[in-house]
């Protein structure tokens, strides 16, 4: 056994390498489940509870998760759903049915979609037959029929449960919700959210059938906590082939995260946004670094990474500008100035960049009207300017009144980074009034 | 060239050949494919790859997944002009045309997903699937559930596939308002002088030495630079106008080494081919005939925008020039201007321009019918009677677009209009009545 081990142990880097870019890989892009949930310790008990008071008892629930975006929701259903088919009761007994928000777009899809994963009897193949009406009837006649006793307790996931409520009068949560209510077949249903005020877009009639039962996912990790999460995130577990390797690696992640400035970085990540999945992100680019002629990460992989991230995608944007549409923002720029955020056309903007050109003597950039309106429309196209309103045929292309998306400080800042910006630019730019 | 295009899990030749096929993209390519691992790994869900037009967003795709042999589907948002065409296309690439025509008549994305699932489990992705999604800004004005979806396909179809998004508008632009699966952002910048330069002189003409080409192209982007760096736009350029360049060679009047005299036959010509062929006033077609039978100047042949002169009645001319006097000038200075004997306005008050900007300068301003009746009785020198034929000109210029009307909201009782046409138009039209309508204009007093 030992001796085994001894000659698994010495893998080639490259071997290892794809290996652990495997196992992360899985870990920060599909969100693959961890073995236990964390920091939700309170929240996944009282889920379990529940769900397993339907399994087991047929008891009917309904029950809420809401959270922002990237706090675990989903993980945590996930985990509870697996911890809850580890009893054999209600491996045997539990139906589930998977719906969500953005494909479920109406009750007939929804239906439909409920009726093929119960395998009611309408159904042959994938394929459901009968209409809206017949579905609905059907499918409640198959629920009334049943009993807390008797019938197998059915699981409804609803997510995205917000887009639930925009369907027509809600005719699909109200049939849900009241079946939970009353002694029809044991069912629950769980609806995860990113809106907090989710109750206020139920019906009255619907939000008096719904338990109010709230799991709130607020998650609020210290600074600590998400630079352990961030360690453990990276760091191999035990049952990596090559033991040197897998000790050599979470040894460097060690002392990466006890780097200064890497903790100086994820501070700054930390307090744009607390959820993982930005911080997935994040350790995503890192690790798309590691090769193995480089088989660890560094701290200046991490600092590129988040640069990349916090990058200015409208200061990009503007660096890669022509000199002719550079001016036109510079232009707009000072009408904005003078007019105070005032609509402004082509016509205006021309007459701007006309004045410049006269306080100068070389005239360089003196560009006729349609170049100049092909650069005008070309900024319109990038959406850095906006019609103000949306008529398109109405006005003429050079009397359209239009909007600049841009700060100030933006445009500044992109002048600043500008390769080759010529002097008499920079400096009518500068001018409190063009 | 190659040392930044390294990847285990393909063949070292086939990155060879990408690395050839990507001038000046190399950090790119290299960050990609580091990003997107190697095949049977999973990539991170959504990509969301952004840059000016013609930085080689597509391209790059292109060629990465080409020459690499990844499967992938490639999609325009401009051809799927419904759903059904998208989810179409996606499942013919990935699975062959069976599972395309399981897809029902009005297909929902609930449906391509349970297809997708069904033959996903039949034959697992040994490698990761990849959607390539260009013009991806379109996403954003069909159903807004489609964006969102997409974003997080990989864990709607538990299948290992990527969605990459390609657009020329930033990702601020495209999250929706309850949020979504926050792609990757990836930035192409924009390519430099050099670059450009060294991409350009690639494609050089056999009969002549790279480093004339070279020179032409130093001296195309000496000209286009300020205006336009769009590669394909230049390379355009640089193709239609080089025979030109090319000209003084074969005639031997010049050698190939007197660049300044090169620059001196050339340069003339290109700034004549931004004010006509950058701005397709005349054809590429059109300026190639032009170049070949010399005679003619450049310029000479009359471009698109020549052609709107317009043949109208001599009423309409009338009317229009009405429409354009009441459109542009005041209303309260029309009597100075219309009435034959207007008495005593104190030149000092009329004068006063409390105005700021002129009216040439906010455009057209809306007004009645009257006023445009009593202004035309006034220009038209005879005794005109309002029939039938007048209104019926005054609706005629509106259909053609000369006029707009303003309010939809009573036709017959009180019209109103505006003039929709430029300075220029109307100084020809009334040049051909002989009325001098600069005299009449306020802003140009």
């Amino acid at each position: 056994m030992s001796k085994r081990k001894s000659k698994d142990a010495h893998l080639p880097v490259g071997e290892c390498i794809t290996q652990l870019q495997e196992i992360l890989r899985k870990r920060l892009c599909h969100q693959q489940l961890p073995d236990r949930p964390e920091g939700v310790e309170a929240q996944h008990k009282h889920l379990l509870e529940l769900l397993k008071r339907t399994a087991v008892h047929g008891e009917s629930n309904s029950v809420l998760i809401v959270g922002p975006r990237g706090a675990g929701k989903t993980m945590l259903l996930k985990c509870v759903l697996r911890d809850l088919l580890e009893e054999t009761e209600a491996q045997t007994n539990l139906l589930q049915v998977h719906l969500n928000g953005l494909l479920q777009t109406n009750d007939r899809i929804a239906l439909q979609e409920i009726t093929r994963q119960l395998h009611l009897e309408n159904v042959v193949g994938d394929k459901v037959f009968g209409s809206f009406a017949e579905n609905l009837a059907f499918l409640l006649e198959a629920l009334k029929k049943g009993d807390r006793s008797s019938s197998r307790p059915v699981l409804f996931v609803l997510d995205e449960f917000d887009l639930f409520a925009h369907h027509k009068n809600q005719t699909l949560l109200y049939n849900l919700l009241d079946v939970s209510q009353s002694a029809q077949a044991p069912i629950a249903v769980v609806g995860t959210t990113c809106r907090l005020d989710v109750l206020e877009l139920l019906e009255k009639r619907v939000k008096s059938r719904f338990s109010h039962r709230q799991i709130h996912l607020l998650n609020n990790p210290t600074f600590t906590q998400y630079l352990e999460r961030v360690q453990t995130q990276l760091s191999l577990s035990d049952d990596f082939p090559d033991n040197k390797f897998s000790r050599d690696w979470n040894a460097s992640i060690e002392t990466l995260c006890e780097d200064k400035s890497v903790a100086e970085v994820l501070q700054r990540h930390f307090n744009s946004s607390k959820d993982f999945r930005s911080m997935h992100m994040l350790l995503m680019l890192c690790l798309s670094r590691v090769s193995a002629a480089k088989p660890a990460i560094r701290p200046a992989d991490l600092l590129e990474a988040s640069k990349m991230c916090f990058a200015d995608a409208k200061a990009n944007m503007l660096h890669g500008l022509s000199i002719l549409e550079l001016c036109l923002i510079i232009a707009m720029k000072h009408l904005n100035d003078v007019y105070e955020g005032e609509p402004f056309n082509l016509q205006m903007v021309h007459n701007e960049f006309k004045k410049f050109l006269q306080r100068k003597s070389n005239s360089m950039y003196n560009f006729e009207q349609p170049v100049i309106m092909k650069a005008f429309e070309h900024l319109q196209q990038l959406e850095m300017i906006r019609p103000v309103d949306s008529s398109v045929v109405k006005t003429q292309r050079e009397y359209r009144l239009m909007r600049l998306m841009l700060d100030h400080s933006q445009v500044m800042e992109a002048l600043q980074k500008y390769p080759q910006c010529p002097t008499d630019v920079k400096q009518w730019a500068m001018s409190a009034f063009g | 060239m190659s040392a930044l295009l390294q990847q285990p899990g393909y063949e070292e030749e086939r990155l060879q050949t990408v690395a050839e096929q990507l001038p000046c993209r190399e950090v790119q390519a290299g960050m990609l494919l580091s990003l997107m691992g190697q095949p049977h790994q999973y990539s991170y869900p959504s990509i969301f790859i952004y840059g000016h037009r013609s930085s080689g967003k597509s391209h790059v795709m292109h060629v990465l997944l080409k020459e690499l042999e990844l499967p992938h589907a490639t999609v325009s948002c401009v051809e799927c002009v419904s759903v059904a065409l998208l989810f179409e296309q996606v499942l013919l690439s990935f699975f062959g045309c069976d599972a395309a025509s399981l897809l029902p008549r009005s297909p929902s994305l609930s449906d391509f997903v349970r297809i997708y699932r069904q033959r996903c489990s039949q034959s697992p992705a040994k490698q990761t699937r990849y959607i390539v999604m260009e013009k991806a800004e379109l996403l954003r004005d069909t159903d807004a559930n489609l964006l969102p979806a997409l974003l997080r396909l990989q864990e709607l179809v538990e299948d290992n596939v990527t969605i990459i998004l390609l657009t020329d508008i930033v990702w601020d632009k495209f999250r929706p308002n309850t949020g979504c699966f926050e792609p990757l952002l990836l930035h192409f910048p924009d390519y430099s002088k050099g670059e450009l330069q060294q991409i350009l002189s690639q494609d050089r003409h056999p009969s002549y030495s790279a480093e004339l080409y070279s020179a032409y192209i130093n001296i195309l982007l000496g000209v286009f630079y300020s205006v336009c760096r769009d590669l394909r736009e230049l390379r355009h350029l640089a193709a239609l106008n080089f025979s030109k360049f090319c000209e003084p060679l074969t005639e031997g009047k010049v050698k190939e080494t007197d660049t300044h005299k090169l620059w001196r036959n050339i340069e003339p010509h290109l700034k004549k081919a931004m004010q006509t062929v950058y701005l397709r006033e005349v054809s590429s077609l059109q300026w190639e005939q032009m170049q070949q039978m010399e005679k003619k100047e450049n310029g000479a042949l009359r471009g698109l925008s020549a052609h709107t002169h317009v043949e109208l009645p001599y009423y309409s001319k009338f009317l229009l020039i009405a429409a354009y006097l009441a459109s542009f000038n005041p209303a309260r200075t029309d009597k100075r201007f219309f009435v034959k004997h207007h008495g005593k306005i104190r030149k000092t008050n009329f004068l006063k321009k409390n105005e700021k900007t002129s009216n040439h300068l906010l455009g057209p301003k809306p007004f009645p019918l009257d006023r445009l009746l009593a202004i035309f009785y006034s220009v038209v020198d005879s005794r005109v009677a309002p029939t039938a034929s007048i209104f019926s000109q005054i609706s005629s210029l509106v259909t053609l677009q000369l006029l707009t009307q303003v309010s939809h909201g009573d036709q017959l009782d009180a019209p109103k209009y505006k003039c929709a046409v430029s300075m220029d138009f109307i100084c020809a039209i009334s040049r051909t009545v002989n009325f001098e309508i600069v005299k009449y204009l306020y802003d140009f007093l």
